[in-house]
């Protein structure tokens, strides 16, 4: 903690309330307060849904002006009242004053402007200096962000860069006018764990270095127990409780703390891997090649080579890898949606590569997507989505129906949602109806790309249980994959870590998260977030290995 | 940037050769023999049989072809069967009227239809924005010959502003020259003015939703730089495509507009050829029409490419 006694309060919320226009039944967030204090981070941590990023974009005077209006309360700015000021002046106090790094560094930048000229519009906006001054203050921030070849990035375009070295473009765009609070909405949400590690230390180096004051939303409890020094919990628009990371991690006070901090997933693991029971998959030297190699040139990406893996009955197997690893390409090779370059995919002890009809085998193997909102399609009910395929394999509709209703009823739905339409639902809800889709085919395999990556934390908690519970009842095997660590640890029996289309690590989960063995998988570990928390029994994880 | 216009310029090539060998056969394909065309029905097998000869229809289709092509690379697409002038002399002649017509009423189009556009847009759901949106729902159901008709009633009958009809070229003056081209242009702009227009609003409307708006407001721009800086230039890939589909369908629909505006153009070219099948006019006009767009094709290529980075492959 960078803070002293005496600090400065740079930002002091109090009691804020922002309301719809026109106004609706009640207001979406409800008499907020807090202080921030300069060099301190605060963490606003919620669901979605809670107010925190509204509460945010309050700050930044940026609420979509025909839809969201402050309707009371003050926010102060170093002693001014932004919700007082003219427009003008809220202009010349943003990048100044108040900064902001956003969610998506993938559409944050101008992508037919380069990131350097991006930069520069806020010197030009905010300063007198010359071309040549601002062009050599945004390569020195460009080179204070840690960006390599600096003078290229300068003329590059957003497209020619990647996720990480976006973000810390629009790092550089923010904090170039050294501004005394920095606001960041999720900032490491849409990056790998190994590029979010990096991002969380620059924003902490560079606010010690000008003692800035973070406000810094996110849903992410491994996330916050890494920077906070004080957090304030958001739940439907109210504030639920403020206090310092310790405090509310170790000793919440209010039930739905408790409950939002007790479904973060640490990355202890606590599943045994199954034997003695037969293989419903092998996967043997599968290789895939995308692209057609030319005349003279060679275009081809080899996005998974030498890869073998088993998933016995009733196991959980992970493939874990960051984004580009050939996680989601194995996945779709294994349910034909995209035919392998080589190699066999065993399922049920018959080889599916060389077959062209698929129907029997489609049946045996189900997906489920990682968008619960744009798997289910929109103009069918949720019953005749989850019919569909049934009566295709020949089910008649009066059984189809029966069969269905069991089957929502397995994953904590009514059998009458039938009737209704995905848009009626949560995305929790909805991602629920996708596995009861899938698990309504009675496959002796699912596969699970990202299922739960979308999903707030308590919801995502819940369906990883679901999961579980369907496996422990239908015997299903699960193909699960996920870029996160902690979700691995908490479902999966076996483990494939995936690394650039290659497996570098295979096993027991209990093995390879406990003891790494490859450099990726501990350079993965080491960059999750909270490795050393226990969130389910509020203690650091040490504890935990000592019990 | 260069390779892409380069790669773009070298791949207009081809198209341009399958263009013209298509127009050539075209012709051979159609039904009849050109001989007995030219030579009419009254002719004897001798005169015909020298027809061929000097036409060269006897010899392979290969070989005509060929020669066909040297003959446009030299600029001689022959005569015509109804005047016996030169084609390349007609087409030529009637070229610049259309031209002139096209380029006034697409620059008009645009000064117009982009300014709208953006208020449309900027006015989202206001009454400005509603007054447009209906406008242009008038301009693009009224028909040309209409609004056409309706003006020059008014501006030329009535106010006496304008002659009535007609066209001069440049030589006889800037005046005379510009006054004839002001009512067609403006008659012929309207559905264009509404089309773009409303393309130029869907498009920044959608672009002031997208992070990288929020991103500029939040480093402190003014509305205006939000909108000339970000907005315009990441909307502009769908609207010059709609530009360019607009210069390709205006060319295609001169012929009213010529014929309402009794102007000496293309269209009426095309027209009268038809009515007389003079067949060798009508193959230069295709011909001049087909290169027309894909030049436009090509420049629309080539702004894509300049206005999205992504674009430059």
């Amino acid at each position: 903690m960078t803070t002293t006694p005496d600090s400065q309060v740079v930002l002091s919320v109090e009691d804020v309330t922002v309301d719809t226009r026109p106004k609706g039944k009640k207001p979406i967030v409800r008499n907020i307060s807090f202080d921030v204090k300069e060099g301190e981070t605060v963490c606003i941590v919620g669901e979605s849904g809670s107010g925190k990023s509204v509460t945010s974009m309050a700050v930044m005077g940026l609420l979509p002006k025909d839809a969201l209006q402050v309707t009371g309360g003050r926010i102060m700015l170093d002693g001014e009242d932004i919700l007082k000021v003219t427009p003008a002046r809220m202009r010349e106090l943003r990048a100044a004053s108040v900064a902001m790094v956003f969610q998506e560094p993938m559409t944050a930048l101008n992508p037919v402007k380069t990131v350097g000229d991006q930069i520069d519009e806020v010197l030009r906006l905010h300063t007198k200096d010359s071309p040549a001054e601002r062009k050599k203050k945004v390569l020195s921030m460009l080179d204070r962000v840690h960006l390599p070849d600096i003078e290229r990035v300068y003329k590059s375009f957003p497209h020619e860069l990647s996720g990480g070295q976006r973000q810390r473009i629009v790092i550089a765009m923010a904090l170039i006018l050294r501004p005394r609070l920095l606001l960041a909405d999720e900032p490491t949400t849409a990056l790998d764990v190994t590029t979010q590690k990096q991002i969380l230390y620059l924003i902490k180096e560079l606010q010690e270095q000008e003692k800035t004051a973070v406000v810094f939303v996110t849903h992410d409890f491994g996330v916050v127990s890494e920077i906070a020094d004080r957090i304030v919990v958001m739940n439907r628009g109210d504030l639920v409780e403020t206090g310092t990371r310790d405090e509310i991690l170790t000793a919440p006070k209010k039930d739905y703390t408790r409950m939002l901090v007790s479904s973060v997933p640490s990355l202890i693991p606590r599943r045994e891997p199954i034997a003695a029971q037969p293989k419903v998959l092998d996967v043997i030297s599968l290789q895939k090649r995308y692209g057609k190699k030319g005349l003279l040139s060679d275009n081809t990406v080899l996005a998974a080579q030498d890869i073998n893996f088993t998933v016995h009955k009733g196991e959980i197997t992970g493939i874990i890898g960051e984004s580009g690893s050939g996680k989601s390409t194995v996945a779709r090779c294994v349910m034909r949606l995209t035919d392998p370059t080589e190699g066999s995919v065993v399922v049920n002890g018959r080889d599916i590569v060389p077959m062209n009809n698929l129907r029997d085998v489609r049946k045996q193997v189900q997906y489920i997507f990682q968008d619960p909102y744009r798997s289910l399609n929109p103009r069918r009910t949720i019953g005749q989505s989850l019919m569909e395929g049934l009566i295709n394999y020949g089910m008649d509709e009066a059984e189809a129906k029966k069969r269905v209703g069991e089957t929502l009823e397995l994953v904590n739905m009514p059998a009458s949602v039938m009737n209704r339409y995905p848009h009626q639902f949560s995305g929790g809800q909805r991602q629920r109806v996708a596995i009861a889709r899938a698990v309504v085919m009675e496959p002796d395999l699912l596969i699970a790309d990202e299922a739960v990556s979308a999903l707030d934390v308590t919801v995502q908690a819940q369906v990883l249980k679901l999961l579980e519970d369907i496996r422990d009842n239908t015997g299903v095997s699960i193909l699960f994959i996920t870029h996160d660590l902690r979700v691995a640890a908490q479902i999966c029996n076996t483990v494939v870590v995936m690394q650039k289309g290659k497996i570098v690590e295979h096993g027991a989960a209990r093995d390879i998260l406990a003891n790494p063995q490859h450099a990726y998988t501990r350079a993965l570990i080491d960059a999750a977030p909270a490795p050393d928390w226990d969130f389910q029994n509020f203690r650091p994880a040490a504890a935990a290995v000592a019990v | 940037m260069l390779s892409f216009v380069v790669k773009r310029v070298l791949s207009a090539v081809p198209v341009l050769f399958m263009v013209a060998v298509i127009v050539f056969m075209v012709l051979r394909l159609s039904p009849g023999d050109p001989a007995v065309m030219i030579a009419g029905p009254n002719a004897t097998s001798e005169q015909l049989a020298d027809l061929r000869e000097s036409m060269g229809l006897n010899r392979p289709l290969l070989e005509q072809l060929l020669i066909w092509l040297g003959d446009i690379g030299r600029g001689d697409f022959g005569t015509s069967l109804v005047s016996g002038k030169p084609v390349t002399e007609l087409v030529m002649d009637r070229l610049w009227p259309t031209l002139a017509l096209s380029t006034s009423t697409i620059i008009l189009a645009v000064a117009v239809a982009l300014p709208l556009g953006v208020i449309a847009a900027w006015q989202q759901g206001k009454w400005l924005d509603r007054l447009v949106m209906a406008g242009s729902v008038v301009g693009f159901s009224v028909p040309v010959f209409i609004i056409g008709y309706v003006m020059i009633l008014i501006f030329a009958r009535k106010l006496g502003w304008f002659p009535v009809q007609g066209y001069k070229p440049l030589s006889a003056g800037f005046g005379e020259f510009a006054s004839r081209l002001v009512l067609p242009s403006i008659a012929l702009s309207f559905p264009y003015i509404a089309l773009i227009a409303r393309i130029v609003r869907t498009n920044v409307i959608e672009v002031m939703g997208e992070d990288y708006i929020r991103t500029a407001r939040a480093k402190g721009q003014t509305e205006r730089g939000v909108m000339t800086e970000h907005a315009l230039r990441n909307a502009a890939v769908p609207i010059v495509t709609i530009i360019g589909v607009s210069i390709a369908m205006l060319i295609s629909g001169v012929v009213v507009t010529e014929s309402v505006f009794n102007i000496p153009g293309l269209g009426r070219l095309v027209l009268e050829a038809v009515l007389a099948r003079d067949y060798t006019v009508i193959q230069a006009v295709i011909l001049l029409f087909s290169t027309i767009y894909v030049f436009i094709n090509l420049s629309v290529d080539l702004l894509y490419g300049l206005f999205d980075p992504r674009i430059r492959y």
